[in-house]
């Protein structure tokens, strides 16, 4: 008997898109002064709306009303109250969450369960967390007074476009810092969302600011003199080269860059726990997340099994339309990001790995990608070795504990790993043996605005969420200096 | 009777021990009067890679160890300072044309910072870390670690309490370093290597070179097994290019924002700088096994 799904689709009505959506600089949308751009939906590649871009002129602009605010009201203001805007904010975003996550899917292409159930209630979340800090930040453990840094130019990518501007300006504020944003230039309209309900909430005018563009507003941005700390989340060459070009400037720099997290799967491990584990870690988001669990590591004793356990998992995710509420994974966010993903993979293949991938059917229109696994591999592979950052898993074996440890170190990312064992000894030694920022014991993609999180190596460093990650955002540099 | 007084050859401390450099250089250590010292060795970038291989080794053992071991360490190293204070007060006053009094000052506050750090290594978790109350079933922990090998450009002026001011924070979190002695000092910097060697520090935890600044530094920078700088004793020409090298791997880079005061007690940044926040997720299951509606 042959089962079938409906089709679930969510209604593309209730995120009310508009035919134009503008820069929010100084408590105002007005038109910027750069080109204009569209922005497509990657579930069917189409147009969705038009975005007004900003020129230099506009980001000078959004520096100095970001200083005034900070000068004028918002590093006056008492802790408590700076709080009560960002409780403000959180209830905001809850109270249109709806909207939001059908914004950010048919903007983004991620299923509509992923941002219903994560991404916009996480931003919330995250808010909500961060307001609570806002009068409590003496308890930090950096001193009696703790002091922001000033301005902050921040650039988020196109994975989580409201969950990463979340994390940057929830931890800023809760500061005392005023920000100036810029959404990635695919994904610019959740974020333009979320500045209707920061003005909803009365933030005083400059103390967030969103400038819209490609990656050249972000350079302008992030080396604008006004700017007194830069956080950036994206690819680690761009990480690179802002830190290049802040060489020497002083300026405080958080980078949350790539990863190829490895999945280290022990045969002593519950198998089909392990397997969800392993989806979870390399399809959530189309593997378009800076910690996936791209590199699957596991014992030799159980590798066929496990691998044949896994095909036939993937086989039944459902690929497809990310307004459907069924869809499993979505649509990849941009065509030339599936290119790129094509390539990697076309490497991978000519370096001879094995490639196999889901039949499931795609869609005709907008940019789909099978779910893939790349057996056969070996760590010199570049499938191995560079982020992917799509629905591709490079899988390789170990034999014991020691050598999955030295074949998950050795890679120059560090941001994130998964230990798949039923032995608590063996998790929590592996858990400390690993170079990464975040582990995770027999579990994948866990995120919560209290845990900390962030990279060991060229995955960056600084921290967001957490105590750590408002440290990010604070003086916290204590030596006496004479001069 | 006369003695002629047998001088002591000045050489790197690389893996816990004393080469000359590979490349055969020296150069002259001048005491305060521009009168000669001694000879020391000129570091060169093939010593500096082999410090850094050493770095790495040391590394693997010391971030292994516990934090008390860790910390009666570098007790230790308090305490063989100390035995060997005399000494240093009497090198300082002729590299520095420094008084008794200060020199012995300086001794003094370079003992009292060791032993400051030893008590730091055991509480870097407490006040760095957190347990995290995550909204799930899972128990999370965050908490520092090492960040690895760190390259370090020693201070100039008070070459004693500078030295073990940059050295002593970096291995405190468990890292190992490749410290470039000022230039200047090579002879304090070699003789407190003797310190090392005799105060239970694993092989390569700490390597000192001595040398030129403006030759190794580069190197340093450069290097992609250097995970992290201190560029304390680079000016401020010197530290935008180096900042720009570290940049090529991610370096976590340390400036400070002025002259450091090393009499005044030391903070923390020093400490932060060189450490990775970990944060582990482990589940707790979906039942809850703490509770029960029996009591």
């Amino acid at each position: 008997m042959e089962w079938e799904y409906s089709p679930a689709p969510e209604s593309s009505a209730i995120a009310d898109i508009k035919d134009r959506y503008l820069p929010f600089i100084d408590g105002t949308f007005k038109e910027g002064n750069g080109e204009d751009r569209e922005t497509i939906n990657p579930g069917t590649a189409k147009r969705l709306s038009t975005v007004s871009t900003v020129n230099d002129a506009d980001i000078d602009r959004a520096v100095n009303a970001a200083r005034q605010a900070y000068e004028n009201v918002w590093s006056d203001m008492s802790g408590a109250e700076r709080g009560k805007f960002l409780f403000r904010i959180a209830r905001g975003i809850a109270e249109r969450s709806r909207e939001l996550a059908v914004v950010e899917t048919l903007d983004n292409g991620k299923p509509i369960k992923e941002t219903r159930d994560f991404d916009v209630p996480a931003a919330a979340q995250h808010f909500f967390y961060h307001a609570g800090w806002a009068d409590k930040l003496q308890h930090l453990g950096l001193g009696p007074a703790p002091r922001p840094l000033g301005v902050a130019g921040q650039v988020i990518p196109w994975n989580f476009p409201l969950l990463m501007a979340a994390w940057k300006i929830a931890p800023a504020l809760a500061a005392g810092n005023t920000v100036v944003i810029k959404p990635a230039e695919t994904t610019p309209l959740s974020i333009l969302v979320l500045a209707e309900i920061i003005a909803d909430a009365d933030l005083p005018p400059g103390v967030v600011n969103i400038v819209t563009g490609a990656g050249d507003v972000g350079s302008t941005l992030v080396n604008h003199r006004g700017i007194d700390k830069v956080a950036f989340t994206g690819s680690t060459a761009v990480g690179r080269r802002i830190q290049r070009e802040l060489a020497g400037t002083g300026r405080k720099i958080t980078l949350e860059l790539g990863g190829k997290g490895a999945n280290i799967i022990f045969d002593d491990a519950a198998q089909d726990q392990a397997v969800e584990g392993i989806i979870n870690g390399i399809f959530f988001n189309q593997g378009q997340v800076c910690c996936a669990g791209s590199r699957l590591l596991v014992q030799e004793s159980i590798a066929e099994e496990f691998t044949e356990r896994l095909k036939q998992r993937i086989e039944t995710l459902r690929v497809g339309d990310p307004m459907d509420k069924n869809t499993d994974v979505g649509a990849i966010n941009s065509e030339a990001q599936l290119d790129r993903i094509t390539a990697l993979m076309k490497a991978g293949i000519a370096e001879g790995a094995e490639l196999w991938s889901s039949s499931c059917p795609l869609p005709k229109n907008g940019f789909y990608l099978s779910p893939s696994i790349f057996t056969n591999a070996t760590p010199s592979m570049r499938i191995a070795r560079e982020e992917i950052f799509g629905p591709v898993l490079t899988t390789m074996t170990f034999r014991t504990p020691d050598e999955a440890v030295s074949k998950a170190n050795n890679s120059p990312y560090g941001l994130s790993a998964g230990v798949w064992t039923e032995k608590g000894s063996r998790a929590m030694g592996m858990a400390a043996a690993l170079r990464a920022g975040v582990i995770w014991d027999n579990t994948f993609n866990r995120f919560d605005p209290a845990a900390s999180f962030g990279g060991y190596k060229e995955s960056g460093f600084g921290r967001e969420g957490g105590p750590s990650g408002l440290a990010a955002y604070l003086d916290t540099d204590d030596e006496v200096v004479t001069q | 009777m006369s003695h002629l007084a047998v001088t002591k050859t000045y050489k790197l401390f690389i893996g816990g021990a004393f080469p000359r450099s590979e490349s055969g250089r020296t150069y002259q250590a001048r005491d305060d009067d521009g009168n000669f010292m001694a000879n020391a060795a000129l570091a060169s970038r093939k010593d500096l890679r082999d410090a850094v291989v050493a770095a790495r080794k040391g590394y693997a053992a010391w971030s292994k160890a516990t934090a008390y071991n860790r910390g009666q360490v570098i007790y230790r190293l308090a305490e063989m300072l100390e035995s060997r204070k005399a000494e240093f007060v009497e090198l300082i006053m002729i590299s520095t044309g420094a008084s008794t009094k200060t020199a012995t000052a300086e001794v003094n506050a370079s003992i009292d910072r060791l032993v400051h750090y030893a008590g730091w290594t055991d509480k870097l978790a407490a006040v760095l870390g957190s347990s995290n109350p995550v909204s799930s079933p899972y128990f999370s922990y965050s908490t520092p670690e090492a960040t690895g090998v760190v390259g370090i450009l020693a201070p100039t002026g008070t070459p004693l309490l500078g030295l073990i001011s940059v050295i002593a924070p970096v291995i405190t979190g468990g890292n190992a370093c490749v410290a470039v002695a000022a230039e200047h000092d090579p002879c304090v910097a070699i003789t407190f290597a003797e310190v090392i060697a005799t105060s239970d520090v694993p092989a390569g935890v700490i390597n000192i070179l001595t040398g030129k600044i403006t030759e190794l530094a580069p190197h340093l920078a450069g290097h992609a097994d250097v995970n992290a700088l201190d560029l304390t004793g680079a000016d401020a020409e010197l530290r935008t290019s180096l900042e720009q090298s570290a940049s090529e791997t991610v370096k976590r880079v340390y400036v400070p924002k002025g002259v450091p005061d090393f009499t005044a007690a030391p903070g923390i940044a020093r400490l932060r700088a060189f450490l990775e926040i970990k944060t582990v997720w482990h589940p707790t299951g979906a039942l809850s096994l703490s509770g029960g509606t029996a009591y």
